[in-house]
């Protein structure tokens, strides 16, 4: 059940207990039980809506930047990317393999805001030895969710097939 | 003024349209209609298979394709039917590549019927089998399945319909709309009464993919003696969600096949060449993105099943296709004015059970291609109905 319990969610999480227990085939207190042992286990570590800030007022500009660091002896890339991720402006902090080391998405509310965080914040950071920024223009698909304008349903309302 | 009803086909007049036309006229034009009326999947056709179509255009594959398809999707379709339903085809002249299950349907249908043999046609299900049996001059037989037999076709209820006359029976499983699915004994059982026949079975196959619980689909042709005469209907629409690209096939014993080949090539000449070049892509490498939408369907199915149950709208499990089939006697209303007064008071459409045979009284259709979301605010305003009506 914890495969099917974890995709389902993936989809959407927002899934009622009662559904996720339908669709398992299994009761509602067991799949409450199964969710608080993922939670525990770190394996299911939060639940975010996907939102699409344009259509909002106060919308937020964001930017991936690559980061070549020096990693330290014996902890590598750990403690680095630790403590970059502690700021609140980073979403996330991957470490890739290819010609740079860190990936790092930020957000503010503007390209300044952005800029200065880089500059202030990133590249001060001792075993940071350079930083790249890319600014997202447009986002299209987040989270496997994609952003497009919606179609209306083209099927129409009833048919016989 | 030229007399259209003389100049008509009388047989084409004769075959009246379905009842319900008005029905669906209104809810086809009604605004904010909850709908869990349509048998076309609601996902997007995989994007490789869209991608392989794409390719083969700007690569200028845009001719006709021989006329049974091309032999390269019969191979893969061979494979396919080999690796999923143990049955055996030769590419080169046991497969058919249609325009849909349809054309298929149409097309085996036509190439057996003499003026007045009879074809037995089990109901409720799928419209189309009665006007073709009418238009190639053949009888239909219609063949009444019983609810407490979960809408399956048995021994005996073929016995009685059996008539020196019989040349065809058609084996519409899984089924649109009861959702009923033949297991490999209920096959066997009726492999028992067309031992000593010289009766063909056209078995419609398109939700073949679409079965739930322990067994899964059973082809009648897998069954030892059906092969011989079972011609095996199958497609793109529902499994791979291709419902536009009109892609089928027809398989069976090539003395059959090479007949409806011939009046395929006359008629229709090849089926869509691009469709084909999506197919081989479809059954090469969409298994998983098939097994991803089966799943999701599979919750959308225990979702409504529990949904009608909850409001006291008896509904079995349905083992097959993506339809629902809830018993509605509870509210002494016939099927019809169940749901023209839904349509009217809570602006949900469903499609009332006779629209496929008289035999479906007392039932209506429920399609979940719809997301859970959508099947819940479906149960809960039929729900409110309901509530209204006390
Ligand atoms: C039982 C059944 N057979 C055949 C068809 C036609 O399918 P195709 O799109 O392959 O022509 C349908 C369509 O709804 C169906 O429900």
């Amino acid at each position: 059940m914890r495969k099917q319990l974890l995709k389902l969610l993936n989809k959407n999480a927002r899934v009622s207990l009662a559904d996720l227990a339908v669709a398992l085939g299994a009761d509602e207190a067991a799949v409450a039980d199964e969710i608080k042992a993922l939670e525990a286990e770190g394996i299911l570590r939060g639940y975010k809506a996907v939102i699409d800030w344009e259509k909002m007022d106060h919308s937020y500009v964001s930017a991936i930047i690559e980061l070549k660091v020096t990693p330290k002896v014996g902890r590598g890339f750990e403690e680095i990317a630790e403590r970059v991720a502690q700021y609140a402006e980073v979403e996330s902090v991957y470490l890739m393999s290819g010609t740079y080391d860190l990936n790092v998405v930020v957000k503010a509310k503007t390209f300044q805001e952005v800029a200065m965080f880089v500059a202030k914040e990133l590249s001060t950071i001792e075993s940071v030895t350079s930083t790249a920024t890319h600014f997202v223009l447009r986002r299209y698909k987040e989270l496997d969710v994609s952003l497009a304008v919606r179609e209306p349903d083209e099927r129409g309302t009833i048919s016989l097939c | 003024m030229l007399n259209y009803e003389q100049l008509l086909s009388q047989t084409i007049q004769d075959i009246k349209p379905s009842g319900i036309r008005k029905y669906f006229d209104i809810a086809n034009t009604m605004q904010d209609v909850i709908s869990l009326g349509v048998g076309e999947p609601d996902f997007f056709t995989p994007w490789k298979i869209r991608n392989a179509a794409i390719r083969t255009l700007e690569a200028g594959k845009t001719r006709y394709s021989s006329n049974s398809g091309l032999l390269e999707l019969r191979k893969e379709i061979a494979d396919y039917l080999e690796r999923k339903y143990a049955l055996s085809y030769h590419p080169e002249d046991e497969i058919l590549i249609t325009v849909g299950g349809s054309e298929a349907i149409d097309a085996c249908i036509r190439v057996v019927t003499n003026p007045g043999d009879e074809i037995i046609i089990p109901q409720p299900s799928y419209v189309c089998y009665e006007p073709m049996a009418r238009m190639a001059g053949g009888v239909p037989v219609i063949l009444e399945t019983k609810a407490e037999n979960d809408f399956k076709v048995t021994p005996a209820e073929l016995i009685e319909k059996i008539t020196p006359r019989t040349k065809m029976l058609i084996l519409p499983y899984p089924c649109n709309p009861t959702g009923a699915i033949m297991e490999k004994e209920d096959l066997i059982a009726l492999e028992k009464v067309l031992h000593d026949t010289n009766i063909l079975v056209v078995s419609d196959e398109i939700y073949a993919e679409l079965t739930f619980g322990k067994s899964r689909h059973v082809s009648p042709a897998s069954i030892p003696g059906m092969r011989e005469r079972t011609i095996v209907i199958n497609g793109f629409s529902k499994a791979f969600s291709m419902t536009g690209w009109r892609l089928g096939y027809a398989c069976g014993p090539r003395e059959i096949l090479k007949q409806v080949t011939k009046l395929h090539q006359f008629a229709i000449m090849c089926a869509p060449t691009t469709s084909q070049y999506a197919a081989i892509e479809a059954l090469r490498s969409c298994d998983e993105d098939v097994a991803d939408m089966i799943a999701e369907y599979d919750m959308r199915r225990r979702v409504i099943v529990k949904g009608f149950n909850d409001i006291g709208l008896t509904c079995r499990e349905p083992r097959g296709a993506f339809y629902a089939f809830p018993c509605i006697k509870s509210t002494g209303m016939t099927s019809e004015e169940f749901c023209e007064k839904l349509l009217y008071a809570k602006h949900v459409a469903l499609v009332p059970g006779p629209a496929f045979g008289q035999g479906g009284e007392g039932f209506i259709r429920a399609s979940y291609c719809y997301s859970v979301d959508h099947i819940h605010e479906a149960i809960r305003r039929t729900k409110e109905f309901l509530d209204e009506l006390h």
